[in-house]
């Protein structure tokens, strides 16, 4: 599929354009082929209480990636928000078994995370360091914080008012993914029809351009990066809740989940380009070929070479146009242009 | 005086003519390098001297012509086929291997081999020693490249060159970033070079180090051969003439304005080891051209002005208030804007579209609400893409796919449509064609007629004796002299750009 749609991009005269609004085509008829043969194929799919639970299961992947389409827009990485997702559990679990009242931890995991993420920021726009390093680095800092601070143990007590309120449904649609909705239309609204959504669109496409039009771009950097880090402890706290324990561990590997949903989102890994909805839609599809392939038995390893094979395939496909075009047109530049 | 010796040139280019696409930038020009002579070249930016010497190492072919080698015809593939005829180019800045030693960089790919395949490390440490010393200079072989200075990276670039038997060798602009004496110490190696028998072309816009050490200069003009001399029958100012050579053209319609308020103030505005103490004023209605060379440090100070770096010292006032240094945005607040240098680089954002690129440098103006109004932006860019005649089939097609000149009228809206009350313009018609030339000088002249603050940095003396009021000459780093239209020629500008002072 990939494949098709990247040999049908060497024709048109904006083949990039072209190939990224058909690949959110793409996505979406995937998303509804996959959905049409596991509800016809696969026995339990298509119950009220399984979409449900599809839909709560893809809760923090879908509240990190719509941080994260934003961060890679911006032609940044933020590796870092598993770990900021554990940490911010972790340190829930900690002033819980301190004593603390749930409502005044929560502010503080939230706080947390937006402090990691402002490290990040720091580091990577003060510091001029590449944030694929800052964050591989932040990511196993983070986690190794969560275990300083909670060690091996599992905190499950928590208040039934909240776990309950993690897994409250509304028919078939989970409450938390009420809250994913309406930040998801709050996000999609900040990319694609405010300024600093130009903004991010410029700098990540050409950062100096950008600084030369007046863009803060460092500025708007370090705050992509906080918001990153606050939503993936807001996702934390649905994930304890819904889980009923904070650990250490948790949310171990979401990471790649949340890139790999950006990336077949068709957002571009160099930045510049992307869309949301194109990204909430990815979430979607790698929520049900999980699902299905789960409720249809299928070794866990398979499952991950599935979704490995989707990763490979969504940057691989946008990329085979650009090696075809650099291979048929030696002068691309000059090739372009209309006098 | 014999004027030519009696041997063939070692190296010679025959009428050679070489374009891009429409742009001639070398037509039927001529050069003979002979052994054990310092030969210049000499020429405006522009002129063709880069294209000269990337034909000459093999980096372009001409389109037509003959590189003659001893005498006889040649031709050069590639820089292989260059370098295996013995030709080798120093460049300003060399690129040399950071991590290893100055005896590892020398020998690069050819090391000389012991038993089994080894590299013979004494004998390469002996070869360069013995290289380094046949040049008269101490360089430790065993030193690592990194933090060498910019001279002792050109001298292992020399010794690399000799390594390899070079008999040529080409050095462009070599003296650009060195200091007096790394320069006199350079000058003693082109000696020894020139004892050894090598011809040596010299690239350089220092007239007196062109005086001081070729026999002979070519100059080009335009991409065009005015005239090989010898340097004992001329004089600077020969030199210059050759170099500059036309009649202002009257293709710049440039109104004629009563200068009001200062605009624009640099006061002593400093970065340091790229330009020093400049402060000049601009006032409103008044076109101000801001002259030099290419690396005299021209648009450095229009960044610092604009914001994009931070200057370390001294300040910039519009409209009599001092503006936050290292803040575009700031800048543009207080009425400034900056069309750049790189259009494609730094002006433009070629994946977006006309109608986005010209609304980013004004998010706030196309805002209803907290949203963007696309119909304000198309709005903005439409009304602009017509004053400035722009030739574009959809306001939504990415900017990439306009012509040259048509991309610098897109930047040009983008900052116009701010209404700015100084307007600095880097190379405003570099790469575009002759009619869309024009209309750029009739635009600024226009601005400039309204009220507006026009700073021009130009490399093109045309261009700035024809639209400027005043220009401003800057020279390695420091402005050198301020220049009214009545009394700026094309020789004063160049004499002011050459570091002669002004004449």
């Amino acid at each position: 599929m990939p494949r098709e749609a990247a040999g049908g991009a060497a024709a048109p005269r904006d083949p990039a354009g072209r190939l990224i609004r058909r690949w959110e085509g793409l996505i979406l008829v995937l998303l509804v082929t996959v959905t049409l043969w596991a509800s016809a194929g696969v026995d339990g799919f298509a119950n009220a209480s399984n979409v449900s639970f599809l839909l709560l299961d893809t809760t923090e992947i879908a509240l990190m990636a719509l941080t994260m389409t934003l961060v890679v827009v911006a032609a940044e990485i933020d590796l870092s928000v598993a770990s900021t997702l554990g940490l911010s559990c972790a340190v829930l679990g900690w002033l819980w078994n301190a004593g603390l009242a749930i409502e005044l931890i929560m502010p503080i995991c939230l706080l947390t995370g937006a402090l990691c993420g402002a490290v990040n920021g720091v580091l990577v726009t003060r510091l001029g360091l590449p944030s694929l390093a800052v964050t591989i680095g932040t990511f196993a800092l983070y986690r190794g914080l969560a275990y300083v601070i909670l060690g091996d143990q599992a905190v499950a007590d928590l208040p039934p008012a909240y776990t309950g309120l993690a897994t409250q449904t509304f028919g078939p649609v989970p409450l938390a993914t009420v809250l994913v909705a309406v930040l998801a239309a709050l996000a999609a609204t900040v990319l694609h029809a405010t300024g600093l959504g130009r903004s991010i669109f410029a700098l990540g496409a050409n950062e100096e351009a950008a600084h030369f039009a007046g863009v803060r771009v460092k500025r708007i950097k370090f705050w992509l990066f906080v918001a990153s880090g606050a939503c993936a402890a807001l996702a934390s706290l649905v994930y304890t809740f819904r889980y009923a324990s904070a650990r250490a561990d948790n949310g171990v590997g979401l990471e790649l989940a949340v890139v790999a949903a950006v990336l077949l989102g068709g957002v571009s890994i160099f930045g510049g380009r992307g869309t949301l909805p194109g990204v909430l839609m990815a979430v979607l599809l790698l929520g049900v070929v999980r699902n299905a392939l789960i409720l249809a038995d299928v070794a866990n390893e398979v499952l991950n070479f599935v979704t490995g094979l989707l990763l490979v395939a969504s940057v691989l496909a946008p990329n085979l146009g650009a090696i075809r075009r650099r291979r048929h047109l030696p002068t691309p530049s000059e090739g372009k242009s209309v006098p | 005086m014999p004027d030519r010796p009696p041997v063939p040139p070692v190296l010679a280019l025959h009428r050679v003519s070489k374009s891009f696409g429409a742009v001639r930038a070398l037509h039927e020009v001529s050069l003979e390098l002979f052994a054990g002579e310092a030969h210049a070249l000499a020429g405006e930016n522009g002129a063709g001297k880069s294209t000269l010497v990337k034909i000459l190492s093999g980096l372009h072919r001409p389109d037509a012509g003959r590189i003659l080698l001893d005498g006889e015809p040649a031709e050069f593939h590639g820089p292989a086929d260059a370098q295996r005829a013995g030709v080798a180019v120093i460049y300003q800045e060399p690129t040399l291997f950071p991590d290893l030693s100055v005896t590892e960089n020398i020998f690069m790919g050819r090391q000389p081999r012991a038993r089994f395949g080894r590299i013979d490390r004494p004998a390469a440490r002996r070869r360069a020693a013995a290289l380094f010393a046949g040049l008269g200079v101490q360089l430790d072989p065993d030193q690592p490249a990194r933090g060498l200075s910019i001279a002792d990276q050109q001298l292992v670039e020399i010794a690399k060159a000799l390594s390899r038997d070079a008999r040529v060798l080409i050095m462009d602009e070599p003296t650009a970033a060195l200091s007096g004496n790394e320069v006199a110490r350079l000058f003693g190696v082109v000696e020894a070079l020139r004892a050894r028998g090598c011809a040596v072309l010299f690239v350089s816009h220092r007239l007196e180090e062109i005086f001081e050490l070729c026999r002979r200069v070519t100059t080009l003009r335009d991409g065009a051969f005015v005239s090989g001399d010898l340097i004992a029958d001329m004089t600077p100012d020969d030199l210059v003439r050759r170099m500059v050579g036309r009649e202002p053209e009257a293709l710049f319609p440039k109104l004629d304005t009563v200068p009001g308020q200062v605009a624009l103030a640099v006061r002593r505005l400093t970065r340091e080891g790229v330009f020093t103490d400049v402060s000049f004023e601009v006032r409103a209605g008044e076109v101000v051209a801001l002259a030099g060379l290419v690396g005299a440090g021209r648009s450095e100070v229009a960044r610092a002005v604009f914001g994009v770096d931070r200057p370390d010292a001294g300040r910039v006032e519009v409209g009599g208030r001092r503006l936050r240094p290292a803040s575009p945005s700031a800048a543009m607040a207080a009425g400034l804007a900056l069309v750049p240098e790189d259009r494609r680089q730094q002006g433009l954002i070629m994946d977006l579209s006309i109608e986005r690129n010209i609304a980013l440098a004004g998010l706030p103006a196309v805002r209803r609400g907290p949203l963007i109004s696309r119909a304000a932006e198309r709005a903005r860019a439409h009304d602009w893409a017509v004053r400035l005649r722009l030739k574009f089939a959809r306001l939504a097609d990415p900017v990439g796919v306009l012509s040259g000149g048509n991309q610098q009228k897109v930047v040009l809206a983008k900052w116009l449509a701010r209404k700015p009350s100084v307007l600095i313009v880097d190379e405003p018609t570099r790469g575009i064609d002759v009619g869309t030339k024009a209309e750029v000088h009739r635009l600024l002249s226009e601005l400039a007629a309204g009220g507006v603050a026009v700073l021009m940095i130009s490399s093109e003396l045309p261009e700035v004796l024809g639209m400027a009021d005043r220009v401003l000459v800057m020279h390695e780093g420091r402005l050198v002299a301020d220049i009214p239209r009545a009394e700026a020629t094309e020789e004063s500008v160049m004499a002011a750009a050459t570091g002669r002072g002004a004449a």
